[in-house]
């Protein structure tokens, strides 16, 4: 069986559809691929910037009495860290995929409201830039990626540190909401004919409860930030505790929408896995619908368990054992996940390419991180390990070791996708081993410091309490994964030019996005595919591999499609060696690149606009203006932000005024 | 060679939109997944009123009145309940408004013979009525923010403030941009005039409608009416 398609049978790059270029092309765009593509360049950019924030970090604590950073230093360096990996990085990088490949997996030709798509990317974009200009001015936030009130108030947060903060992530959930609506509209509304909920591919799945996350916990965050915003700049006491105010009110609202953050950060590189495990294994994922009631099972149990952030503030016994509980079960259907892609691999025929072997990465680290994670469910045990480099241990694990590792394998599966070139496999396995390495080296050795007792946020400490050797190993670890990192970023932009030419399925996976030519054509799908499985792909080209797993039912009675001369009905839905002909007769089809325009094909696409981007720069006007009033500049505030409103309203109703595209 | 495998020419969807999964426009689950945010929204805020009922360390406070020593003047309890019922009768009546000004616009093509058919298939005068009477809320709204700050309530003065007027002023925004949104869609009757085809963008502005209504009454419930 041919593991790799040969090149030769694919048309030259240079006559697939390129579409406009330049400058303007980008900014008016509306095409949810080149979103894709400009949130993969900002997210990877801001992931390099939190990396080097982690880096000076690491230098600071490579010794004690360390002086690389000052102590003020030190405190925004941290909270910038954890805020730009969260917020700049991971999220935005998981927006890429969601923007990319959900149209591809659904055989959709966009999104539900590309211009909206468009303004979520800007508005994260300005929103990220707002957040980071705090440094040029000296101030960046300095109350961690948590921002615990009353801390952040301002009898101790004087200064537009937190204020930088609290509007920078007001700013990007607006980005995070429009775009979680857009999503969860394109999955329930814009599916090919025959793709039902239970034939979509896993990564959609999961971006699909992600969307759901992102809707019902953005909203809490929203409103916690309100009060902070409220009680900063009106005065208002919602954090104030000699004001009678709950000095835990913070912390709940806080983990009401954190902890099903982190869910909103893990799922989507679970998604990314479980679509590049089953490709180089030559295997369907293992209990397909398990998997998908497990990711529900995670996202709903997940809004169920925030106060284990809070074991140390004495919620009382039984606060406590509801919360370690509803813990522990978490760890069911994240186990059952681990184990599919166990059983997935198991008997199959696996290629070590470098996407799979970051997705092995992440099956193992996270399953580590997974554990840890697991002891401090346990109230008692939490206690001992809370707020030490224990934690920090785990949750790196948990985001390095699962989503980063997550992402990265799916840049690696699907760069070809979207750039119609190969990453080069020699430079991905010199990334993948160092970053393995580096980040086992970095992260492994905080366990010990941490139950050592070492605490978090510190900026620096005295030697002789037995830290300093792992802290070495640490900061040592982050020079390997920066040393990694810089194979990654010279392979990202060599390949771009000098990578091998992909063709349509580099690697011969299963799902819909692969049976159009790469990079696919500003319409994707030339013909709407009729979808009669889980993986089409497989059932067109190499029907044996689907042919003996049970539940893969191939045929549509819906759409009155045969599956080789046998009804689904019939209940025989796994005929073994039918002949691929049967299938497209059946609607299924391979598109290959013709070159042709969207015009040429007569398919009606959303015209570009300036509109959204517009929008969304007086959006953030609007915001900033606000910082003005503790400038003690109130007129210059108000007509900032009275400009803002301005800008924002006028180019939304001359937004929503013009059709998306023109009639025909 | 354009296609690989050709599909059936009578399922050939390439000229035009494909029909969408569920029959359903796109806006109209965009619409519901925004409702479904909006509730966490406000479930933040009124339970946060909920948390800080009875916290505030000074006066005034919503249902009781504060005397010496607490406050050094006696302050009256603030909360107006036969007035905010008035504006709460004149905001549900607004969704009856909303209701009729939706028929109205889906109706509008078929022949009406009596003036009675006539009042109800105009849909100018129910989105009139939809937003003046949204207008009338938040004139009832404006007055009972100034008369409490003249009480001595201010959004600083205590928790009870604090929270209060964060709560109801999140929905009184809510509903402002549910007037001007109302006002959008009349400036689009009197320019080319309201017709079924513009029914579902009628809807849209409907749910919403209807849905910082339901807010409210959850509000007016929760603030006003439990002690």
């Amino acid at each position: 069986m041919a593991t790799m398609a040969p090149a030769a049978a694919f048309t030259p790059q240079a006559e697939s559809y390129a579409g406009e270029s330049g400058l303007w092309a980008w900014l008016t765009t509306v095409d949810h691929k080149r979103i894709g593509t400009l949130y993969l360049f900002t997210s990877l950019f801001f992931f390099i910037v939190g990396g080097l924030e982690a880096g000076l970090i690491r230098l600071q604590l490579a010794g004690p009495n360390k002086h690389v950073l000052s102590a003020e230093a030190y405190n925004q360096m941290f909270t910038m860290h954890g805020t730009t990996m969260i917020f700049l990085a991971i999220m935005p990088l998981s927006a890429a995929f969601f923007n990319y490949l959900i149209p591809l997996q659904i055989g959709a030709r966009d999104v539900a409201f590309p211009r909206l798509n468009a303004f979520s990317y800007w508005v994260y974009l300005f929103g990220a830039l707002f957040m980071n200009f705090s440094w040029v001015i000296g101030a960046a936030p300095n109350g961690g990626w948590f921002g615990y009130a009353p801390l952040t108030t301002m009898a101790f947060s004087p200064g537009l540190n937190i204020d930088f903060w609290v509007l920078g992530l007001q700013i990007l959930g607006v980005s995070s909401l429009a775009a979680a609506f857009n999503f969860i509209t394109t999955i329930v509304n814009m599916r090919a004919p025959g793709m039902n909920l239970m034939r979509m591919g896993m990564f959609t799945w999961n971006a699909f409860v992600v969307q759901f996350l992102l809707v019902l916990a953005f909203p809490v965050i929203t409103i916690a930030l309100v009060f902070l915003q409220f009680d900063r700049f009106f005065g208002t006491n919602f954090y104030t505790i000699a004001a009678g105010a709950d000095p835990l009110l913070w912390q709940h609202l806080f983990w009401v929408f954190g902890h099903p953050e982190v869910y909103i950060l893990i799922l989507p590189a679970f998604g990314l896995v479980s679509e590049i495990i089953p490709a180089f294994s030559r295997k369907p994922i293992f209990g397909y619908p398990v998997m998908v009631y497990a990711t529900m099972l995670i996202a709903f149990l997940g809004f169920g368990v925030w106060a284990h952030h809070m074991f140390a503030v004495g919620m009382g016994p039984i606060g406590d054992t509801v919360f370690g509980v509803t813990t522990l079960l978490i760890a069911i259907p994240t186990g059952v996940k681990i184990f599919n892609w166990i059983f997935t691999m198991w008997g199959g025929s696996i290629r070590f390419t470098t996407a799979m072997k970051f997705a092995i990465g992440l099956v193992g680290l996270f399953t580590i991180g997974g554990i840890s994670g697991v002891m401090h469910a346990s109230p008692p045990a939490d206690l001992q390990q809370t707020d030490t480099y224990f934690i920090v241990a785990h949750f790196h694990y948990v985001l390095f070791g699962g989503s980063m590792m997550g992402i990265f394998g799916g840049i690696y599966f699907y760069y070809p996708k979207m750039t119609g070139r190969l990453l080069n496999e020699k430079l991905g396995s010199w990334h993948f081993w160092l970053t393995f390495i580096g980040m086992n080296l970095t992260f492994f050795p905080m366990h010990f410091s941490g139950l050592l007792g070492m605490p978090r946020r510190i900026y620096t400490y005295e030697p002789g309490q037995g830290w300093e050797a792992f802290n070495k190993l640490s900061t040592y670890g982050t020079g390997v994964l920066i040393l990694g990192t810089l194979f990654f970023v010279y392979n990202f932009f060599a390949s771009f030019k000098r990578g091998a030419i992909a063709g349509n399925d580099p690697w011969g996976a299963g799902t819909l996005e692969w049976s159009i030519s790469s990079p696919p054509p500003e319409y994707n799908f030339a013909r709407i595919p009729r979808v009669t499985s889980r993986y089409p792909m497989w059932d067109m080209k190499t029907p044996a591999l689907t042919a003996e797993v049970p539940h893969t039912q191939r045929g549509d009675s819906r759409l009155d499609v045969d599956v080789a001369g046998q009804h689904a009905a019939d209940g025989h839905p796994n005929p073994v060696g039918n002949e691929p002909k049967q299938l497209e007769e059946s609607g299924m089809h391979i598109e290959l690149a013709t070159g042709e325009s969207a015009k040429d094909l007569g398919i009606p696409m959303p015209n570009p606009t300036i509109k959204p981007l517009i929008c969304a720069f007086g959006m953030i006007m609007m915001f900033s203006g606000l910082l003005f009033i503790h400038e003690n500049k109130l007129p210059l505030a108000i007509a900032v932000m009275m400009g803002g409103a301005l800008i924002m309203t006028t180019s939304l109703y001359a937004w929503l005024l013009t059709p998306l595209e023109d009639a025909h | 060679m354009a296609h690989a495998a050709a599909a059936p020419s009578s399922h050939d969807t390439t000229h035009g939109h494909p029909p969408t999964s569920t029959g359903l426009d796109n806006k109209k689950i965009a619409i519901w997944a925004f409702i479904g945010s909006e509730c966490m929204l406000f479930a933040s805020l009124i339970s946060t009123y909920l948390i800080y009922k009875g916290r505030s360390v000074v006066g005034p406070y919503p249902h009781e009145a504060c005397l010496p020593p607490i406050c050094s003047t006696p302050l009256k309890a603030i909360l107006n309940i036969p007035v905010t019922s008035a504006s709460t009768f004149v905001l549900l009546m607004s969704s009856l408004a909303m209701v009729l000004a939706l028929a109205a616009v889906e109706t509008k093509d078929q022949p009406k013979h009596t003036t009675g058919e006539r009042i109800l298939g105009n849909s100018k005068l129910w989105l009139w009525m939809t937003a003046l009477l949204g207008i009338t809320f938040l004139g009832f709204q404006a007055f009972e923010f100034t008369s409490f700050i003249h009480e001595g309530l201010t959004i600083r003065t205590n928790l009870f403030g604090s929270s209060f007027f964060t709560l109801t002023g999140f929905h009184g925004a809510h509903v402002t941009a549910g007037v001007l949104w109302l006002l959008t869609l009349l400036a689009i009757d009197y320019r080319r005039g309201l017709g079924p085809k513009d029914a579902l963008n009628v809807d849209l502005a409907a749910l919403y409608w209807h849905f910082v209504d339901v807010v409210w009454i959850a509000i007016f419930t929760l603030v006003y009416l439990i002690k």
